[in-house]
């Protein structure tokens, strides 16, 4: 059971801590002065809670573990993130694309962890709703802005919903592990976050004037460790110092 | 009033210590020189982000990347602020913008140099937000009251940076003789950096007179740079780490330390635009700039047309 939760923290962690990478690599470099402050905001809630969940796992697991060995010193397949969050920077819209699809799910499954068995997880659950529902108001704002704002910035939007699009499904396919957290509830049920995330994203889509891809293939394996090959460039950054330099304080 | 009664009350103003406000009368040249210098110093702080933001993604552990994440996004406040200060002079940020990505404004000549290990990330931290702090607590008095108090906000964020930077230089000097060896390597490279940053010497400093005159600046350069190592040079002994001067001895009669000769070559070489990053920085902030046109241009249509919806609405 341990080994089980851990695991599902992993995959609680791993989204965040992934999509926060993307964000931060923008740190610097946003549009103007004021979305790159929020955009590091975002990725700055996001690393807290990635924190929060991996002290805890470090805590499940026992012995040497810390929240560092945890983030920076897993094999390639041994990270738990969906392949949606690790679509790269492509320009601005592609990082609002990616930012609403992943909040669509990310805010229903938050609001169903503040009700987990674990208190450990709903007491973090409970701290990061309130930061992913600003995220989701944030990046709906931007594609509704981006989709219903000039020519150029509606094919832009309307070509980063179409590449990313397919990542989703992923989110809401249940792996053995999220059922068995969803039994001794202590983890979200999938179907429940499905239909609240659909319908955000139909709502949202509509007002920006921006077609839902019809036929979208589904791109389902980042939850069991196959990546795209983006993730082993991400670790080359994210694992750098802890490789290079083992076994040291920072 | 006539100018020469007006520049003359203004002046009288200044000498009693009296802030000078946007909406206030002030000499041409009082005005233009606020606007260069303010968004100079806004300038520094947008491209500065662009050195940290650099190990962002490479950090050692979650609590520094935490730490680092928030330092950059606070330095991109800083440039928020400054940037509206000048603005309240008359000149707007997209002006301010082009004159940064063209080129033809000056920011910090420190930005310029690489950040090549994970120390740089300490020695920016411990000596330039040091010496940018130096330099801020005496703008906090400065005349012109939207800088002065701009200046207050951000040097509470300051000092925090210089501490914080201190405290990772303090864990490396502590830390496996590599780790140590690294710090040692950061402060070789930005120790005389950081000197150059409170500029060229008095002598060669030809708009010091004026800035004093009117409270812009109420310490020279010298001066400035001068209680810069003062202060360092006991922190660097503290954990063990030493500075690159061999000239650098305590002067008792002085009260101060004496130190070696900077080398105003290299200063001049990369305010000139011949360092190893000035074409980096500058592109940088080129690209962001001219990949986020259509995202400002999607954000003004999208104001309009909610705007034209609710003239719509209320009309019908
Ligand atoms: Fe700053
Ligand atoms: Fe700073």
């Amino acid at each position: 059971m341990n080994n089980k939760l851990y695991e599902y923290l992993l995959m609680l962690g791993d989204n965040s801590m992934i999509l926060g990478h993307r964000l931060s690599e923008l740190c610097g470099h946003g549009p103007n002065l004021e979305t790159d402050i929020a955009l590091t905001n975002i990725s700055l809630d996001l690393f807290g809670q990635v924190r929060s969940y991996f002290q805890y796992a470090a805590e499940v697991k026992g012995g040497e573990f810390t929240e560092d060995t945890i983030a920076f010193l897993r094999k390639d397949r041994e990270y738990r993130h969906v392949l949606l969050v690790e679509q790269p920077n492509e320009d601005f819209g592609h990082v609002i694309g990616r930012q609403f699809l992943y909040d669509s799910y990310h805010l229903p499954l938050l609001k169903q962890l503040t009700e987990s068995k674990d208190e450990t997880i709903a007491a973090i659950a409970h701290k990061s709703v309130k930061e992913a529902r600003y995220h989701l108001r944030f990046s709906s704002e931007w594609v509704k802005r981006l989709g219903d704002g000039t020519d150029e910035s509606h094919q832009r939007m309307q070509k980063a919903i179409e590449h990313l699009y397919p990542f989703i499904f992923e989110l809401f396919q249940e792996t053995d592990i999220e059922k068995e957290m969803k039994e001794l509830k202590i983890g979200a049920d999938l179907s429940r976050i499905k239909e609240e995330s659909m319908t955000t994203i139909g709502e949202v889509l509509a007002d920006a004037t921006l077609k839902i891809p019809e036929s979208a293939p589904r791109m389902a394996k980042g939850k069991t460790g196959i990546h795209s090959e983006h993730l082993g460039f991400i670790l080359s950054d994210l694992q750098y110092m802890q490789r290079a330099y083992p076994d040291m304080q920072w | 009033m006539d100018i020469k009664s007006l520049e003359e009350r203004f002046n009288e103003r200044i000498d009693a210590g009296e802030s000078i406000e946007a909406k206030d009368w002030m000499p041409e040249k009082y005005r233009k020189t606020h606007i260069r210098q303010i968004s100079q110093h806004a300038h520094s702080e947008v491209v500065g982000m662009l050195p940290e933001g650099n190990w962002i993604t490479r950090t050692p552990t979650l609590r520094r990347k935490v730490a680092l994440l928030a330092k950059v996004q606070d330095e991109a406040g800083h440039g928020l602020y400054l940037y509206s200060a000048a603005e309240t002079l008359g000149i707007t940020r997209d002006e301010m913008m082009e004159q940064l990505n063209s080129g033809k404004a000056k920011y910090s000549s420190i930005f310029n140099y690489p950040t090549l290990s994970w120390a740089d990330i300490g020695a920016i931290g411990w000596l330039v937000d040091g010496a940018a702090i130096i330099n801020q607590v005496m703008l906090t008095r400065t005349s012109f009251g939207p800088y002065a108090r701009a200046m207050v906000r951000i040097c509470k964020e300051e000092s925090f940076h210089q501490r914080q930077g201190y405290e990772i230089m303090l864990t490396l000097a502590n830390g496996t003789p590599e780790q140590k060896e690294m710090a040692q390597d950061a402060l070789n490279r930005w120790w005389w950096p950081s000197l150059m940053m409170f500029g060229p010497r008095d002598e060669d400093s030809p708009n010091t007179a004026q800035s004093v005159r009117w409270k812009i600046k109420r310490k020279t350069n010298d001066e400035l740079r001068q209680q810069f190592v003062d202060n360092t040079v006991p922190q660097a002994d503290y954990i063990g780490l030493t500075i690159p001067d061999q000239d650098l001895k305590w002067n008792e009669e002085k009260g101060h330390y004496d130190f070696g000769p900077i080398d105003w070559d290299e200063f001049w070489q990369v305010v000139n635009g011949n360092g190893i990053c000035n074409k980096e920085r500058l592109k940088a902030r080129n690209d962001a700039w001219d990949n986020g046109e259509w995202v400002r241009d999607a954000a003004i249509a999208h104001a309009e047309k909610r705007q034209n919806n609710k003239v719509v609405k209320k009309s019908a």
